[in-house]
């Protein structure tokens, strides 16, 4: 076995408590103090998550904006410096490839933000459909630190550190050359996140993410800040419906299935990859939809068990877990279309057991 | 690690008390600790048949189902209904208030092939 990777802010894991697990080769935190109280916390007050495991390739060049256009679903050309677009990537079959954000950092100069466990994958097909485009992709993944604060309190916290007005950041936009605390380094903020809650998040060079890591723990310590893990991260996103690679999306899933088509412009003047079968999904409907479900019966639907009506298998979970917010037990998933319907009663399998729930509104939390 | 003295323990990490021909049966410290916070307990019912070495319930966190393995084999005459509603006791409270089922032994000898504590503690720390 290869040994497990580990961000820039490993060393500081200990003294915080963390448990750490093998999250896709890196050995990251899944907990500090419980799941519960962090999830809590990041609700109320405020959260700070170690993602620098999330990988970065920079794309530059005259036909940036053409190649991006061609590999990914959403419309490029409507970004603008300063700011980030939430996009997939696809396969030709609609499958996808992975979801991110593009960082449009000066006109011919972007950042993709992607899934760690993806990055390799997504930098080599990037690359495979490089053709008479003049682009330069670099996977620059080991550059940065990347810490996420989110919460209620995470503005509060944040400005009491710089004197760039945070207010003048609006969602999905970002600054760079941010100076926060003593450290040296700056760093590009953006108000982005996947919590459904407001924050920020922050890259810096790596070399300098220890020192913010303990700089930001230190000074929101007072408002209730909290260093959180990849259990609180994943219930978080989970309440908020924000998906999950692997589970709501995969190379077998595509974003229309997924119910996000408000990232894929079918009708974008630029063709790209995958467009074909997404745009007959967009207009015919797909065959599946992810569903939300609450279960009526005591049990907990997780990733990957069936779906039933009657006897017959309709689809499967997603994600799934005991809502810390809602203290409710409830999920995604992917079901035929023909049984979407809000109020609709499906059964799930668990274990041995047939379980009743029911379809309710998406998404579970909103604010 | 809290390890009660007077409890046998199994290495898939249940103790076991003895009562007259009965044992009471729940998840060790060390378990709880793993697992995190628990969010739900599936329990067998009473009059059910259990097998040791066999699953017969499961504990689920926020982010993980375990099952439960039967330490001994037996009938269920007991479980902790509590447990329905306050899942949480197996965090706050797991050799007490979280017990989670009573078993009456078909076979008394499978006690001799569980751990002592201290046996447990070295299970644990070897791990």
């Amino acid at each position: 076995m290869s040994e497990l990777k580990r961000t820039p802010l490993f060393p500081e894991y200990e003294k915080y408590g963390a448990k750490t697990i093998d999250f896709g080769g890196w050995d990251l935190p899944v907990q500090f103090s419980s799941i519960k109280q962090e999830h809590e916390a990041t609700r109320t007050k405020a959260g700070l998550f170690d993602v620098s495991h999330m990988g970065e390739i920079r794309i530059q060049g005259d036909d940036s904006l053409a190649f991006l256009q061609k590999m990914v679903t959403n419309d490029v050309s409507k970004l603008k410096p300063n700011r980030a677009q939430y996009t997939f990537m696809c396969y030709e079959d609609g499958g996808t490839v992975d979801d991110f954000l593009i960082y449009m950092l000066k006109e011919k100069d972007y950042l993709l933000v992607v899934n760690a466990a993806n990055t390799d994958k997504d930098y080599e097909w990037l690359v495979q459909h490089q053709e008479h485009e003049s682009v330069t992709i670099e996977n620059v993944s080991d550059n940065y630190a990347l810490l996420a604060l989110q919460g209620p309190k995470a503005e509060e916290i944040l400005q009491a550190l710089t004197e760039t007005d945070l207010s003048q950041i609006k969602f999905f936009g970002f600054q760079t050359d941010v100076q926060i605390g003593s450290v040296k380094d700056t760093a590009l903020v953006s108000r982005t996140g996947y919590t459904g809650e407001d924050g920020f998040e922050i890259y810096i060079d790596q070399a300098a993410g220890a020192r913010l890591w303990n700089e930001l723990l230190d000074s929101g310590k007072d408002e209730g800040l909290v260093p959180v893990g990849l259990g609180a991260r994943d219930t978080l996103r989970f309440e908020a419906n924000l998906p999950l690679y692997g589970q709501e999306l995969s190379k077998d899933i595509s974003p229309i299935e997924a119910g996000l088509k408000f990232a894929v412009k079918v009708d974008k003047a630029a063709e790209f990859i995958g467009k074909d079968i997404l745009k007959k999904q967009v207009e015919e409907g797909p065959t599946r939809k992810l569903v939300a479900i609450e279960m009526i019966d005591k049990g907990i639907p997780r990733t990957g068990y069936d779906v039933l009506v009657g006897e017959d298998k309709i689809g499967f979970v997603t994600s799934g877990t005991q809502s810390p917010t809602l203290k409710k037990n409830i999920g995604l998933a992917l079901v035929d279309s023909k049984y979407t319907e809000v109020g609709t009663e499906l059964f799930v399998q668990v274990r041995k057991r047939q379980l009743k729930s029911v379809i309710i509104k998406k998404p579970f939390l909103s604010k | 690690m809290n390890l009660p003295n007077d409890l046998l323990y199994s290495e898939e990490h249940e103790w076991v008390k003895k009562e007259g021909n009965k044992v009471r049966i729940g998840i060790t410290d060390f378990a709880q600790d793993e697992l995190g916070d628990i969010v739900f307990v599936e329990l067998p019912e009473v009059g059910e048949e259990i097998d040791a070495d066999e699953p017969f319930g499961s504990v689920e966190s926020v982010k993980t189902v375990s099952e439960l393995y039967a330490p001994v084999s037996g009938t269920v005459v007991e479980i902790n209904e509590e447990l329905e509603d306050s899942p949480e006791f197996v965090n706050e409270s797991p050799y007490e208030n979280a017990w989670m089922i009573v078993v009456e032994l078909s076979d008394e000898a499978e006690l001799d092939k569980l751990l002592s504590p201290e046996a447990y503690q070295a299970f644990v720390e070897e791990d």
